[in-house]
């Protein structure tokens, strides 16, 4: 399938006084490259469909170690964790692409949420001990935040931390089936934290739950009682959380940017060939305009994942301004490409034989982990307020 | 990746923002009707500003030093716009010649008497005015109907143009008009440069919804042009056209205006009986699309000069951009409008907030969707040029204009 034209990302510019060099460097241009080649062979379509008819997988085993042995999984941890630290650039250049192929993979839960988490907050003894297993891909993460319908809440909080164990249910934990390891938000007497449990230990029960996207599992997990250990120093989990979805946020985006880019060229690709009253279906302004405004939002997505890529690849303090920014954009490309891509396929784009409906599984399975672009939008308004307050706090103190 | 600015980059806009601050106009010494944009007083202030800009090497940074330029980058081309920007200048009237018109008569003409116009247009001694669009030819561009008719030296012009902007203020003109009406619609145009008080040159100002007349109608009874102010060949008039849009493709991206901030400001002025808008979480959702949307158009705006700067021809993506633009600003007038409730009704300069800048940005915004390409013409763009989709149906096409069905 031919790219679409005119797609890749030239320049742009940062926040307010500022210009940029926008763009993958040579070496980044040619790992992307490489990933496309590889997932293309190595993740065909026909793959998720594997997932999709034999739910009770999880997950793609050999895609899994295909792309471990590729040494995608630890792109971005430290080489004194195991990693190859190839840079968080990297990492979002390779999410594009898995999230362009649909992999059906737990690198979502592992990598962006778990290896983040304890990156992000884990002491040294934590990273050494469980980061090289992941980078290698042999050991898989999730991050257990969950526990029934409705925005996150510290306040509705259930699962319990103490004395060293962890007791209640989190439902769903994407992945949490083939994981074996999590992070888990749960309240202690001291505020909500964040824990470390192995989930192949004792105290720990787990059961599939079906899923919007079968391609894409989860499990409802109990724990009674299962040791477990607090991940890092003492600090708010709740405040730790955010900064951890910050970063997941980014790199979702880039997946939402590759799978938005995938839809719309089939869109295209469809509208070329499907003929009705004697023409392509393309060349009516109702197909072309619908497909324009696709691609709008999906260059809309792209600027605003490559700004959260920058601020996530150098610890920017615009991070969670770009962070909000790259989600809600990438949630709502991601959206609209995959429904218009049904939408332009008609009846075919509607049967199960047909792949239009991965992407709109998948657009909405990545726009709910993390919690839903209407909670972000709040979060960015937030985030706005705070922004302009320190800016004119310091103009008046300059 | 990298969004800071290079050392380069960083000590060039402290030199020009220091530049700017110390030279800049001070319009807050003109009469207050006089410091809008398109009045003479305004007009008298930027063409100093221009003048000053020349004489320091800032008018047109990009040129080589010998056209009167600076010998300068993109970048630093940039950099000094955004710096006029954030100093508060807002200056219409010398894009039009210096980014589009100038370059394509440039490109075409290397006579003295051409050429000869580049040194004022540099200093700011004459504004220039596209002269392009008719009542019949809008989105269909190639379809003018101003006729050109060779009469030994000279042509003479007889037609009409419209929604021209500045026309009214503008010395001189790049007119584009029809040669050859029994060639297809594109073969037979050819353009070229006149002064606007050549006689039988009549400007009309348009009112606008928005309440200003930036645009004009201009109107060519018997007007006699020299042919060595043709601009190109005979009948290659198109590829005057092509060129200058291209150039305005590209001098699209740095602009002023309402933006979430001021939203932002606006919602936290209007009272509710236990806060403000700001509070509502409807509000505080659309200051987040608002922003989202307005972040992407910035930054898209800024790779499409980058590609320039590359020596890469300028890119659809600027379709993209415009659309983008057009959208949030008129829905960000509506919100604005809506937000008070109904004292929104009111545009008033003492009683509005800003003056009535909301209200009149709900006005104009319905016009930002139509001029530089409509809405739909830029989809179309994006269609054909970038997703690869099909043209219309065309039924023009190869047929003599002549025989070409019209309307009225």
């Amino acid at each position: 399938m031919p790219g679409i034209a005119g797609l890749s990302c030239k320049a742009g510019r940062g926040g307010k006084g500022r210009t940029l060099n926008f763009d993958y460097t040579d070496d980044q241009k040619a790992l992307k490259d490489e990933a496309r080649r590889f997932l293309a062979d190595a993740s065909p379509l026909t793959v998720a469909r594997g997932v999709l008819d034999n739910p009770e997988q999880g997950y793609d085993k050999e895609l899994w170690a295909r792309i471990a042995e590729q040494g995608w999984c630890g792109a971005a941890i430290p080489e004194a964790y195991g990693g190859h630290a190839f840079g968080y650039v990297e990492l979002c250049a390779l999410a594009e692409e898995l999230g362009r192929a649909l992999a059906p993979v737990p690198f979502a839960s592992s990598i962006y949420q778990f290896a983040e988490s304890v990156l992000h907050a884990g002491s040294e003894e934590q990273k050494k001990a469980i980061l090289p297993a992941i980078a290698s891909g042999t050991s898989i993460g999730t991050l257990a935040v969950t526990e029934g319908p409705g925005a996150l809440s510290v306040k509705r909080l259930a699962v319990r931390f103490e004395n060293g164990t962890l007791t209640g249910e989190k439902l769903p934990v994407a992945d949490g089936m083939v994981a074996d390891k999590a992070v888990v938000l749960a309240v202690s007497s001291n505020g909500p934290r964040l824990v470390l449990v192995d989930l192949t230990g004792s105290g720990v029960t787990r059961e599939a739950v079906s899923t919007l996207d079968p391609t894409r599992g989860a499990a409802r997990i109990s724990f009674e009682n299962a040791p477990a250990e607090q991940l890092g120093r003492d600090g708010d989990g709740f405040e730790l959380l955010q900064r951890i979805y910050d970063r997941a946020a980014v790199l979702l985006s880039f997946e939402q940017v590759g799978g938005s880019d995938r839809a719309l060229e089939m869109a295209r690709d469809y509208a070329l060939e499907r003929y009705a009253f004697g023409r392509p279906i393309g060349s009516y302004q109702a197909i072309k305009h619908k497909l324009a405004d696709v691609f709008i939002r999906n260059e809309v997505a792209r600027v605003s994942a490559y700004l959260g890529a920058w601020a996530l690849s150098s610890d920017a303090s615009e991070l969670p301004v770009a962070a909000a920014s790259a989600r809600i954009a990438g949630c709502s490309a991601f959206w609209l490409a995959a429904k218009e891509n049904i939408q332009t396929h008609g009846g075919i784009g509607f049967t199960w034989e047909g792949d239009c409906h991965f992407f709109y599984r998948r657009s909405r399975h990545l726009g709910l982990a993390i919690g839903p672009a209407k909670e972000w939008k709040r979060k960015l308004t937030d985030r706005l307020e705070v922004q302009r307050g320190a800016a004119r706090a310091e103009g008046k103190a300059a | 990746m990298n969004f800071e600015d290079s050392p380069e980059e960083a000590a060039y806009r402290a030199k020009v923002r220091s530049w700017i601050a110390a030279s800049k106009p001070d319009l807050q010494e003109l009469p207050v009707d006089q410091r809008l944009v398109w009045t003479d007083g305004h007009k008298n202030a930027m063409r100093q500003w221009q003048a000053t800009k020349s004489d320091a090497g800032y008018a047109c940074i990009t040129w080589s030093k010998e056209s009167g330029g600076a010998g300068g980058t993109q970048i630093e081309d940039v950099i000094f716009s955004q710096e006029e920007t954030a100093a508060g200048i807002h200056d219409p009237y010398y894009i039009t010649g210096l980014k589009m018109l100038i370059p394509a008569i440039r490109k075409f003409n290397d006579d003295p008497k051409s050429l000869a116009r580049v040194p004022p247009a540099v200093r700011g001694e004459e504004i220039w005015c596209q002269l392009f669009s008719e009542p019949a030819s809008g989105s269909d561009s190639a379809g003018l109907r101003t006729m050109a008719v060779r009469d030994g030296d000279e042509w003479a012009i007889n037609g009409q143009k419209v929604w021209n902007s500045g026309a009214a203020h503008a010395d001189y003109g790049l007119l584009i008009t029809r040669t050859d009406p029994d060639k297809p619609k594109h073969k037979g145009l050819t353009a070229f440069w006149l002064k606007m008080d050549t006689p039988g040159l009549e400007v009309r100002p348009i009112k606008t919804m928005g309440g200003d007349s930036e645009l004009n109608e201009v109107f060519f009874d018997d007007v006699r042009i020299p042919d060595d102010q043709r601009v190109g060949e005979v009948d290659d008039g198109w590829s005057v056209v092509i060129t200058t849009l291209m150039n305005e493709r590209a001098a699209i991206g740095q602009s002023a205006g309402l933006t979430w901030s001021d939203m932002m400001d606006l919602g936290a002025s209007v009272p509710t009986d236990d806060g403000t808008v700001m509070d509502d979480p409807a509000f505080r959702d659309f200051i987040a699309d608002l922003y989202v949307d307005a972040e992407a158009r910035r930054l898209i705006g800024f790779r499409i000069l980058t590609a320039i700067s590359r020596g890469e021809p300028p890119g659809p993506e600027g379709s993209a951009g415009k659309l983008i633009w057009s959208g949030l600003t008129q829905g960000l007038g509506s919100e604005a409008v809506d937000l008070l409730g109904h004292y929104g009704i009111v545009q008033d300069s003492e009683l509005s907030p800003r003056g009535g800048a909301f209200q009149q940005r709900f006005l104009w915004s319905a016009g930002l969707r139509i001029g530089g390409g409509t809405d739909e013409i830029q989809k179309n763009v994006i269609a054909e040029r970038v997703l690869g989709l099909p043209g219309d149906v065309r039924v023009d096409k190869g047929v003599p204009f002549r025989e070409i069905p019209s309307g009225r």
